[in-house]
């Protein structure tokens, strides 16, 4: 059963960075990298580390993606 | 260099990369071994010292050098971003940011969630060195809480709640505290971030000695230093008037 | 499944690389530099990890002879997410930066500038 939970959550994240990474439009990529935290987080659950996953929900999820968003957004209004 | 060598030479690292990693798979231990050496010494260590979160007392008994390290690398590169991030000479700050209206029920909804997060986030905190959490997971939480304002479309509202010179005295109080705990160490113990403290009872509130101490200033400094790093972004993208 | 954990590790840290050596924009190279870092969070936590034991969390005195998942690694990670996100933050700041002063942020315009 366990072993079943860390393969799925395994074979989501690889997909997942994949995702990311090869996401050409950094914009669209503050949405992908946000997905991308979340099912780290899940997978830290799995692997027994809660304080791990509450850490990677908080700055994975929600801080790291806002800051790109913001970035992006003052950027593109520069080029503009 | 243009864009296919450079594909070509990522290949070729890559590829030789993965062999050499694969190599060193061949003679690590299996993945889920019951043999883990270190977690022996330190839960040992954590037990001793009556900390039921194993991992905070890694963190901040154990390895409290290293987390000082890394209170250090936060206040840095809080720093190293407002500095980036002030606004040049030729561009101006608007009074009012552009903001659109927000229903009513979406703003209510707003201000509960921070009562919720910010209760969460302080419990997070002061509990780390008993359940899952600390210091730098209830920060996070409660930074990312106050910014629910913006969403509520209340960004005077975050601007008002959010005098941005405490947050950067705060970012330094907790630095400085946790090197402060640390010197009491040294004198009261005789090595810096001692556990000098009675350690009480393990899975009391009161017990772990200096852990929940260090976790409290970690907390003030990330709580501090996150907020003060979004402040930055988001001036940046609300109040610098666009060059047109 | 032995180790397919490290195996995933390792597939991060490529695929992030190969987004970085692809990236036409600064922010998009910063955001697969974190993909490349959150493999060290994968491959640290495998290590410490052992078949079917809780997290290294104890209620009382009594359950600390119980066997639990390596702690040490599980604060290494924590160590590392902080500084990822540390990193990316200064990172991101410097792009902003960057935009001001050249007027873009494809890397090979950039090149080109300083030619």
């Amino acid at each position: 059963m366990n072993a079943v939970l860390i393969g799925v959550a395994l074979t989501l994240v690889a997909a997942a960075g994949a995702v990311v990474a090869l996401t050409g439009r950094p914009g669209r990529q503050a949405v992908t990298l946000s997905a991308y935290g979340l099912l780290l987080a899940l997978l830290f659950l799995v692997l027994q580390a809660p304080d791990v996953a509450l850490s990677q929900i908080a700055v994975g999820t929600v801080v790291v993606p806002l800051m790109v968003l913001l970035a992006v957004r003052r950027i593109r209004r520069g080029r503009r | 260099m243009t864009r296919t060598v450079r594909l070509v030479v990522f290949g070729l690292g890559g590829a030789a990369l993965a062999v050499l990693f694969a190599l060193a798979l061949l003679r690590m231990p299996p993945f889920g071994t019951a043999d883990h050496p270190y977690r022996d010494l330190a839960v040992a260590a954590a037990a001793a010292h009556q900390t039921g979160n194993a991992v905070s007392s890694v963190n901040f008994d154990v390895r409290g050098l290293d987390t000082l390290g890394e209170e250090i690398i936060l206040l840095g590169s809080v720093v190293g971003a407002a500095t980036l991030l002030r606004p040049a000479r030729d561009e101006s700050e608007r009074r009012e940011p552009r903001g659109g209206r927000v229903l009513d029920s979406t703003a209510l909804l707003c201000w509960v969630l921070l009562a919720v997060t910010t209760l969460i986030g302080i419990d997070v905190v002061v509990h780390g060195h008993l359940t899952p959490g600390g210091g730098f997971q209830g920060g996070v939480v409660l930074a990312t809480g106050l910014h629910l304002l913006y969403l509520a479309g209340s960004y005077p509202a975050l601007r008002r709640l959010r005098p941005l010179s405490w947050y950067q005295w705060g970012e330094g109080v907790g630095a400085a505290g946790f090197a402060a705990i640390g010197v009491a160490g040294t004198v009261a113990g005789g090595a810096y971030l001692a556990n000098v403290l009675p350690l009480g009872t393990l899975g009391h509130i009161a017990s772990a000695g200096t852990v929940p101490l260090l976790s409290l200033a970690v907390g003030v400094a990330v709580t501090c230093g996150t907020v003060v790093l979004l402040a930055q972004f988001l001036t940046q993208e609300l109040r610098i008037t666009r060059r047109e | 499944m032995h180790g397919y954990a490290y195996v995933v590790a390792g597939w991060l840290v490529l695929v992030g690389a190969l987004g970085i050596v692809r990236s036409r924009h600064l922010v998009h190279a910063i955001v697969s530099l974190s993909v490349v870092q959150s493999g060290t969070y994968v491959f640290l936590l495998a290590v410490g990890y052992q078949w079917n034991v809780p997290a290294p969390i104890f209620t009382s005195r009594s359950a600390v002879t119980r066997a639990v998942v390596d702690p040490v690694v599980q604060a290494m990670t924590l160590t590392d997410i902080v500084v990822s996100a540390m990193v990316t933050a200064l990172l991101l700041a410097l792009a902003v930066q960057i935009e001001k002063t050249h007027g873009t942020v494809d890397p090979d315009r950039l090149r080109a500038l300083r030619g």
